[in-house]
């Protein structure tokens, strides 16, 4: 069975949807503000003869004609790979220099170096994995980029300690949680053959421990942003609802500089708090881009 | 010469059983004295000689660093985190790993010359094309050089100003690249006449 089948109920016009899923996506590099301007990185691009096109809802973001891999911005650490939908998480987040932010499932560091450019590379950015394995990729790409106010743990975000800190809770948090990610099934389409439910269920409880310990770690007034690749209202809703229920957090409106849906409220005979409609979906034929999943949620409000 | 590479980050085994002098432990991050009067462990760099070797070797001002802590984990290598951290800390990585101490002739990393190069006026070595290519490739190349011996930048010009590539060795007329393998690019040279 093709996942995507679920989702044609909950999208204004399927057609377009499994089409845009059957097209590959375009490359798409982001200018990275901690060690160069978008002029300058456009200047080097032009100077190297690589064709991009800006895209027209964020500055700084370009859509490449080939791979950017052997240019000589890249080199410099200008620029970073990073599909359109993956700039959300961050966006939504919003942190500001100085703050305390954690990043709680950061490899391989897209969006942990998208929020410390945010940051101006100021304050304590915490980027945890627990996989030791791709904290070397984590480290390789956020030094590349010119970080430096990024801290490094490796453990398990679903009962994570602030111990090794002298603080006692975060401004804000990102959980860019593990997923079916079939969001991203226009850049991988094995996705969709090595779906299966079992694996939504099991991801499932892992999100919802994951997005507790958040809102836990993270102080009264701060925020958490709740991130997936994956269209399943198990993933994504329901998980909002299961923390909604037991943390004191709630669910606000969130401003996407893309074309979203709101979350959904009922699916497959479960109906989950009104609130959840705030969160934001993105469907690939909505902007042509990956899929996408994103809620704000507002800590002890 | 990869050592600031993801994966050339080997720990040393720690030897902690004596109860006398401190010791570097290469579990965790200790940040660095103010100055060499306030060392307790034997062999760490001071913060007042980093800032020192930064403004003597290349010429970029002690305050280029004002933001940053320095912090040292395994033998001799030097951190710079922007961030607040209690010391000692024992996590995988606090800000980036920027300088190799602990030897005769201290070793900048590539990612740092990239981040905080820019402000030297000194020991840098700026590079046609055609060589800067060859350098990020990681090859070795006869330069023809009359400043000091030892660790240069080595930039190039690129749009519209000269911008830090990484670290070279200079020895004996050769230029050796010590860009680490997973910083190596095939860049293609653009003909800038055309």
């Amino acid at each position: 069975m093709n996942p995507l089948d679920r989702y044609e109920s909950l999208v204004d016009d399927p057609v377009a949807f499994r089409d845009a899923c059957d097209r590959p996506l375009p490359q798409v590099v982001r200018v990275n503000a901690i060690k160069a301007d978008e002029d300058r990185a456009r200047r080097a691009l032009d100077e190297a003869g690589v064709g991009y096109e800006p895209v027209d809802w964020h500055p700084g973001v370009f859509r490449m004609d080939d791979k950017p891999g052997t240019t000589w911005p890249y080199v410099h650490g200008w620029l970073h790979g990073q599909e359109e939908v993956s700039l959300l998480p961050a966006l939504a987040l919003d942190p500001d220099p100085g703050e305390r932010v954690w990043d709680a499932c950061a490899a391989p560091g897209s969006k942990t170096s998208h929020l410390a450019a945010l940051m101006d590379d100021r304050g304590t950015l915490v980027g945890n994995d627990s996989s030791l394995g791709r904290l070397s990729a984590l480290r390789h790409n956020a030094e590349r980029l010119g970080v430096t106010n990024l801290a490094v743990t490796n453990a398990d975000a679903r009962n994570y300690s602030l111990k090794p800190f002298d603080f006692e809770a975060f401004d804000r948090a990102l959980v860019d949680a593990p997923c079916s990610c079939e969001g991203t099934c226009r850049k991988n389409p094995d996705v969709l053959d090595e779906w299966s439910m079992d694996h939504v269920r099991s991801v499932a409880g892992i999100q919802k421990g994951i997005l507790r310990r958040a809102v836990q770690a993270t102080r009264e007034g701060g925020v958490v942003v709740y991130a997936t690749c994956t269209f399943a209202p198990e993933e994504n809703e329901a998980v909002l609802a299961h923390v909604l229920d037991r943390e004191d957090c709630r669910v606000v409106p969130c401003d996407l500089p893309l074309s979203t849906e709101p979350g959904v409220t009922a699916w497959d005979d479960t109906e989950y708090p009104d609130q959840v409609r705030h969160a934001n979906r993105v469907y690939p034929h909505l902007n042509d881009t990956g899929g996408f999943f994103v809620a704000k949620l507002e800590v002890g409000a | 010469m990869s050592d600031d590479s993801a994966a050339g980050d080997a720990e040393d085994a720690s030897t902690g059983d004596r109860e006398s002098a401190p010791e570097n432990d290469g579990g965790q991050f200790d940040r660095l004295p103010e100055t060499p009067a306030n060392r307790t462990v034997p062999g760490r760099a001071s913060r007042a000689e980093v800032l020192d070797w930064w403004a003597d070797r290349f010429g970029v001002p002690r305050e280029t660093f004002a933001d940053h802590t320095f912090w040292e984990r395994g033998k001799g290598k030097i951190w710079a985190f922007a961030g607040d951290a209690p010391d000692p800390i024992a996590i995988e990585g606090l800000g980036m790993a920027v300088l190799r101490t602990r030897q005769e002739h201290w070793k900048p990393t590539t990612n740092a010359v990239q981040r905080f190069g820019g402000a030297a006026t000194r020991n840098v070595v700026v590079l046609d094309p055609e060589p800067a290519a060859r350098f990020v490739r990681g090859e070795d190349q006869e330069l023809d050089w009359d400043g000091d011996w030892g660790y240069l930048i080595v930039a190039h010009e690129i749009a519209d100003a000269v911008e830090p590539i990484g670290v070279g060795l200079f020895l004996h007329g050769e230029l050796r690249s010590t860009v680490p393998k997973g910083r190596q690019e095939d860049v293609s040279v653009v003909d800038r006449q055309g």
